[in-house]
């Protein structure tokens, strides 16, 4: 059981959370969040619980706060009110830049160095934050590779991947910095069809192996067999959440019911 | 005789080439390398705080570098050598003497860096917000996120620009002649200048001008192979196929069978 001592020696990281062979999740929630960005209110109260290890999928129509709810939760975007409690401490009254390192993010479109290698965009975050040597950081790197499969791809630049490949890499290199929870902005919606299950599969074996996970995606049948919960955001807010089957099987919101009509 | 005897006599006679070639090439050649590679490698400088303070959230950084940009790049360059090189002159003669370099290379400087700060800021700018919210989400604060990742990305991209004002530079550090400089002090136009006007054709100035073209032209091809090979990696990936799943020949022999798609352990 990971108490407040471990989570911030984790910022330094230990031998044992550096090899991506092991982690320890914590979970995490938020308090009536609000934020706006350029006067809109893009979040308008949100309350969500994701205990530690457990794999939350939020779904909603686009616009209706997804990915900006994500931003505040690693303080991306900085709410307005109300907090984000990781491992049950608020996040507000941390360094931004150290809860990040715990925060691990997958972006929709990526988001890889270009200029970098494989490897090398595994290895810079490394050893320049976790400040391990070359030899350390290769190795981990190498080793958080094979686990996604893409050792042999380590010399290679970010542009000569397929995207599904790119976005196995992506989650590489978030997880090589030992998060303790994990963050999927629309991991699989700028993938070509037959490159959405591979990336999907590696998402679910992180869950099933006890990562804390919040993914926003629009794949329905991942939100439905993968996670242990389910959240409908629309206009800001959270309408509905609960187990996958009851949301998916019983929609009690109105609005729940059109959009599973629309999307299904 | 006929008119093309003369054009050839005017501007391609040996002997006043001759005259002036180990001048050009002991105290020109050196001389306008000094003076370019110096201002060149304090403008990139400069040039570089001016386009990360252009892009700065705070107005107290980015008013200060568009003005200092609109100024320098709007002043003609004579107009700037003459006031800072002569204008400044009784201060630098406390400092360094009568030597006109320094402040020479201080007006080339200023001017080069207002150029480059614009190609370095729109470099930068052309960098995909993604790019920045990745290494920020990772841990990165912003000032080592635009170091470390925007900045390197950003300049590669706008190299052959860069080096387009590099050339620029070379071609303007003839100005400093209007400083007034000593025998050993001419740079490559300065010395065909004066041959040319003791031996009363053009020829040491074309063969300055040649000398020029000598620094110039290279560059322009030498920053097309470094663009490239930039922008592909090192020459190892260039010899994989271009299709994705092709095994990479660069790939460590150690590699396990690829796991299947998906198959994380982590």
């Amino acid at each position: 059981m990971p108490d407040r001592r471990l989570t911030e020696t984790a910022v330094t990281g230990t031998a044992a959370t550096r090899t991506g062979t092991s982690f320890s999740p914590v979970s995490l929630a938020t308090r009536d969040l609000h934020l706006s960005l350029g006067g809109t209110p893009i979040l308008r109260g949100v309350d969500l619980d994701v205990p530690r290890g457990h794999t939350l999928s939020v779904i909603g129509p686009s616009g209706s706060g997804k990915s900006t709810l994500l931003r505040a939760m690693n303080r991306l975007l900085e709410p307005d009110r109300g907090d984000v409690l990781l491992d049950g401490e608020s996040v507000l009254r941390r360094d931004p830049d150290l809860l990040r390192r715990q925060v691990g993010m997958v972006f929709q479109q990526f988001n890889l160095f270009p200029h970098m290698s494989v490897l090398r965009n595994l290895t810079f975050p490394l050893r320049k934050l976790s400040r391990l040597s070359r030899e350390e950081a290769t190795e981990t790197a190498y080793r958080q590779l094979d686990l996604v499969g893409l050792r042999d791809k380590a010399d290679v630049r970010p542009g000569r991947l397929s995207g599904g490949q790119q976005q196995r890499v992506a989650i590489a290199r978030a997880l090589v910095m030992a998060p303790r929870v994990m963050l999927f902005d629309e991991a699989t919606s700028a993938l070509d069809p037959e490159l959405v299950k591979g990336v999907l599969a590696l998402m679910a074996d992180l869950g099933r192996e006890g990562m804390t996970m919040v993914v926003v995606t629009h794949e329905m049948g991942f939100a439905r067999s993968v996670s242990d919960s389910v959240a409908f955001m629309d206009g800001g807010r959270v309408v509905e959440s609960g187990p996958p089957e009851e949301l998916f099987e019983t929609p009690r919101s109105p609005r729940l019911r059109q959009f599973l009509a629309d999307v299904l | 005789m006929d008119q093309l005897g003369t054009l050839a006599e005017t501007f391609f006679n040996w002997g006043s080439m001759r005259s002036a070639i180990s001048d050009l090439l002991t105290t020109g050649v050196p001389n306008t390398l000094i003076l370019s590679v110096t201002s060149a490698i304090i403008g990139t400088v400069l040039g570089l705080l001016l386009a990360v303070a252009g892009i700065a959230r705070t107005r107290w950084l980015r008013w200060p570098a568009r003005v200092y940009t609109d100024v320098f790049r709007g002043l003609p360059a004579v107009v700037t050598i003459l006031l800072v090189g002569v204008g400044l002159a009784p201060q630098g003669m406390q400092i360094w003497g009568p030597d006109p370099y320094p402040l020479g290379i201080l007006s080339l400087s200023l001017i080069a860096a207002a150029y480059f700060g614009e190609i370095f800021r729109s470099g930068i700018q052309s960098v995909e917000a993604g790019q920045l919210e990745a290494a920020r989400a990772l841990g990165f604060s912003y000032a080592s996120a635009m170091r470390l990742i925007i900045l390197p990305l950003g300049v590669r991209r706008v190299l052959p620009a860069w080096v387009n004002q590099l050339i620029a530079l070379i071609k303007d550090s003839s100005l400093i002649y209007f400083l007034g400089l000593t025998a050993g002090q001419r740079d490559l136009f300065r010395i065909g200048q004066d041959s040319a006007a003791t031996t009363g054709n053009e020829s040491a100035l074309v063969l300055a001008g040649l000398f020029y073209l000598v620094l110039t032209v290279p560059l322009t091809h030498l920053v097309n192979i470094v663009d490239r090979r930039l922008r592909h990696g090192r020459r190892v990936d260039d010899q994989g196929s271009g299709t994705p799943d092709s095994p990479s020949p660069s790939a460590p022999v150690t590699a396990p069978d690829p796991a299947p798609e998906g198959a994380a352990r982590a």
